[in-house]
């Protein structure tokens, strides 16, 4: 009987203990940062992981949020599944962290939000593309898991809004890698919104990844006569077709999307194309040249020079002030309340005036940059 | 001998698929529809199908370079190179080093400032060549040396298997990042591209200016290439027909042991044909990459299928056959990307391949195989 008494005690003690460690006061709140850090893509993770502290820096220097001292924690997710599995795991488990920045790479993302939705856990992947990320396997959306980035077709839609609006184009003709996801989202994202907005596609040619000779579908480009050409490919493909365009005498611009985006871009050769891109730098708006102070002021090249943002740490930056508003518009650390405050949240961001659609894709803008005199200059940037 | 007459009589579809007339109509209909369809859609737009015929035409030469080679050591040694369309990457890597590093396409102008620009660029971009031809020849015979020689006398599905490793090294060596690295990498032409178009007459088309419509577009591209092609060709003819050098290789073609005897280097002249097949390919490679100019590790792999194509298209072991093959080749492709559908491009050149050899299992100008050595 004694022994009895002795466990209840014991058991209310704890009971007690776990009270009275509800009822201290909260002084902080954690994030954790999931980036690759090590493998295929380092440099990607440490953009992303970069951007996301400086976010945290920002704010912890306004006082926080909730008046809360915000603490990051920064776990290496391999951009890979098993890697993020158990990032993820580990900071809910063992860091009891309630909001996820990450993954950068839709492989890891996919299964990370899987944990994350399962545990209750808000996620934010600030780069992955993928619509499986927000999405189940049967369409319905993932309640807890959001992204910073906008989807691939989205960029397509913007393209042609472009096209109409700015360069006044009534006629176009797309070139895509019938093989390539990615590009085949665009080019049909592209038909679908340059139709739907009067213009009129007068023709569509598909070729393989491995093609080099491109005259015959110029050819009937050239005989076409389209007011510009839309091609989402990547740069090596830009570099040949614009290349070998030039030589029949075609003038009308060719557009794409951010797989324009490299250093490696033949600019003599796409010079006077357009594409979209998340962002640029030379945007004027002041929030961006904020960051761009902000960042290089924090983070230096190894000759002791400013760093310039890439994407990847704009929108891991964007990401974390996405998440950080949501907590502060639900005003209590609880996940439950602050995926609905994300979801219904309109946010000035760096990369555009960011809100969430029903599958909790972003719906902001997309810049337009132009190859300009071997320069990529900043054009515009186009609303959906 | 009388047949039998106590054999079961052969059915008439069995009679279809035995006899080859199968083939033959089959061609026959198809090359009737597709005939009728392109010339219906030329009808519609002369300009653009003309303009077809000399993009094809650009194609076709290229391939014709790199067929030679194929052609040539099947004909020697009965050995399918697979390396050869690798050769044929090295060529366009080393002038791109030649061009980009060194400014070999210049070097007249850096010696002699005071000499004619237009005379400078010729000895230049000559000088570019041949230096990739050299290069290409000395590659070729080494891997000869290395990994062909020792298996002359093994089963021939050793040299064949061989090759293919050879191929793969030549490409994964090259894309390691102290070679040739795994980018795409942009192509400096040693001259610029002029274009005309023909339209009552030959004008200049001003670069940014669009293209009048109903013209018909060529460059100065396609024109070097004509002529380097056809200069090679020429010689290579020479060599084969009226040297003694290719008196030796049409002696070892029909009979080793023989050659031997009559006292013949039969492994000089092996490795002559390679280097000599290797040298075209490594000027294949020069004017590839300037038509198309972007060179990366595994560039060699679908052209090098596309000229063994042709090759045999041609009949293998011929060189006629391996211009021809590789015109037909060059025609089909972009017309077949022109007038039926791009990605079946090479899906309905290979599809050809078949029906020709269906019909002429040897090719259109191979001689029936001399089972000899």
């Amino acid at each position: 009987m004694s022994k009895r008494i002795f466990t209840l005690i014991a058991l209310l003690a704890i009971a007690a203990s776990m009270m009275t460690g509800c009822q201290q006061k909260q002084t902080e709140i954690k994030i954790a940062i999931l980036a690759p850090l090590s493998g295929a893509v380092p440099t990607f993770g440490e953009s992303t992981r970069d951007g996301a502290l400086l976010a945290i820096d920002e704010w912890n220097a306004k006082g926080g949020v909730l008046g809360l001292k915000i603490v990051p924690v920064v776990e290496d997710s391999q951009c890979s599944a098993d890697p993020a599995v158990n990032a993820a795991n580990k900071v809910i488990d063992v860091d009891k962290v309630h909001y996820i920045i990450g993954e950068v790479c839709s492989s890891a993302s996919i299964p990370m939000s899987l944990i994350a939705n399962e545990k209750h856990v808000v996620q934010i992947s600030p780069t992955s593309t993928n619509a499986q990320v927000t999405l189940n396997a049967d369409g319905s959306v993932k309640p807890y898991t959001f992204r910073a980035c906008f989807i691939d077709p989205f960029q397509g839609t913007v393209g042609a809004k472009f096209a109409l609006g700015n360069l006044g184009a009534k006629k176009a003709f797309i070139l895509f890698d019938q093989g390539n996801d990615y590009v085949r989202g665009l080019a049909e994202a592209f038909e679908a919104a340059f139709t739907a907005g009067g213009g009129e596609i007068v023709g569509k040619e598909t070729y393989v990844k491995e093609d080099t000779d491109f005259s015959a579908i110029l050819a009937k480009v050239s005989e076409a006569n389209p007011d510009m050409v839309y091609l989402p490919d990547y740069y090596n493909i830009i570099n040949l077709v614009t290349a070998q365009a030039k030589e029949k005498g075609i003038t009308a611009p060719f557009m794409g999307g951010d797989g324009w985006d490299s250093t490696d871009l033949d600019r003599a050769a796409a010079d006077g194309g357009y594409f979209t891109n998340h962002y640029s730098e030379q945007d004027t708006r002041p929030i961006v040249q904020d960051w761009l102070q902000n960042y290089g002021e924090k983070y230096k090249k190894a000759d002791g020079t400013a760093k310039v943002p890439d994407a990847l740490a704009t929108l891991a930056y964007d990401a974390t002030n996405l998440m950080l508003a949501a907590i502060e518009k639900a005003g209590v650390d609880d996940p439950e309340k602050v995926k609905d405050a994300l979801a219904g949240l309109t946010w000035e961001g760096v990369s555009g005036r960011i809100t969430f659609d029903q599958n909790h894709n972003p719906i902001k803008a997309a810049v337009i940059l132009q190859v300009k005199d071997g320069e990529i200059k900043y054009v515009a940037t186009v609303a959906p | 001998m009388e047949k039998s007459t106590t054999a079961p009589p052969v059915s008439f579809f069995q009679r279809i698929i035995r006899g080859r007339w199968i083939g033959k109509f089959m061609l026959a209909a198809i090359s009737i529809l597709v005939t009728v369809g392109i010339a219906f859609k030329a009808s519609q737009s002369p300009a653009l199908f003309f303009q077809q015929l000399i993009n094809g035409l650009q194609l076709g030469f290229v391939y014709a370079l790199i067929a030679l080679g194929y052609t040539m050591v099947y004909g020697i040694v009965r050995l399918i190179n697979f390396a050869h369309g690798d050769v044929f990457m090295v060529g366009a890597f080393v002038s791109y080093f030649a061009i980009a590093n060194f400014q070999l396409h210049a070097w007249p102008s850096a010696v002699i400032p005071e000499i004619n620009p237009v005379i400078s660029l010729v000895i230049g971009t000559i000088s570019v060549i041949f230096l990739a031809m050299a290069t290409c020849g000395f590659l070729a015979v080494t891997i000869e040396r290395v990994a062909y020689k020792p298996l002359r006398d093994a089963p021939r599905i050793s040299a064949l298997i061989t090759a293919i490793g050879v191929s793969f090294f030549l490409e994964y060596f090259g894309a390691l990042p102290f070679v040739f690295t795994s980018n795409f990498i942009t192509y400096k032409r040693p001259f610029e591209v002029t274009t005309w178009y023909i339209q009552n007459g030959i004008h200049h088309l001003e670069a940014g200016v669009e293209a009048p419509t109903g013209s018909v577009l060529f460059s100065n591209i396609l024109i070097i290439i004509i002529i380097i092609s056809l200069l090679l060709l020429a010689s290579l003819q020479f060599i084969v027909r009226r040297t003694k050098v290719g008196k030796a290789m049409r002696a070892v073609s029909y009979d080793k042991p023989t050659a031997r005897l009559m006292g013949i280097n039969v492994d000089g002249i092996i490795s002559v044909t390679f280097a000599i097949g290797a040298a075209l390919a490594g000027a294949a490679g020069v004017l590839y990459a300037t038509a198309y100019p972007q060179v990366v590790f595994w560039m060699g792999i679908t052209p090098g299928l596309k000229a063994f194509v042709a090759a045999v298209l041609g009949g293998i072991g011929s060189i006629p056959g391996a211009l021809v093959g590789s015109l037909i080749m060059g025609q089909a492709e972009v017309l077949s990307a022109g007038y039926i559908s791009t990605p079946m491009r090479d899906a309905i050149a290979f599809t050809i391949l078949i029906l020709v050899l269906l019909v002429r299992p040897t090719g259109i100008f191979g001689e029936p195989e001399r089972e000899k050595a």
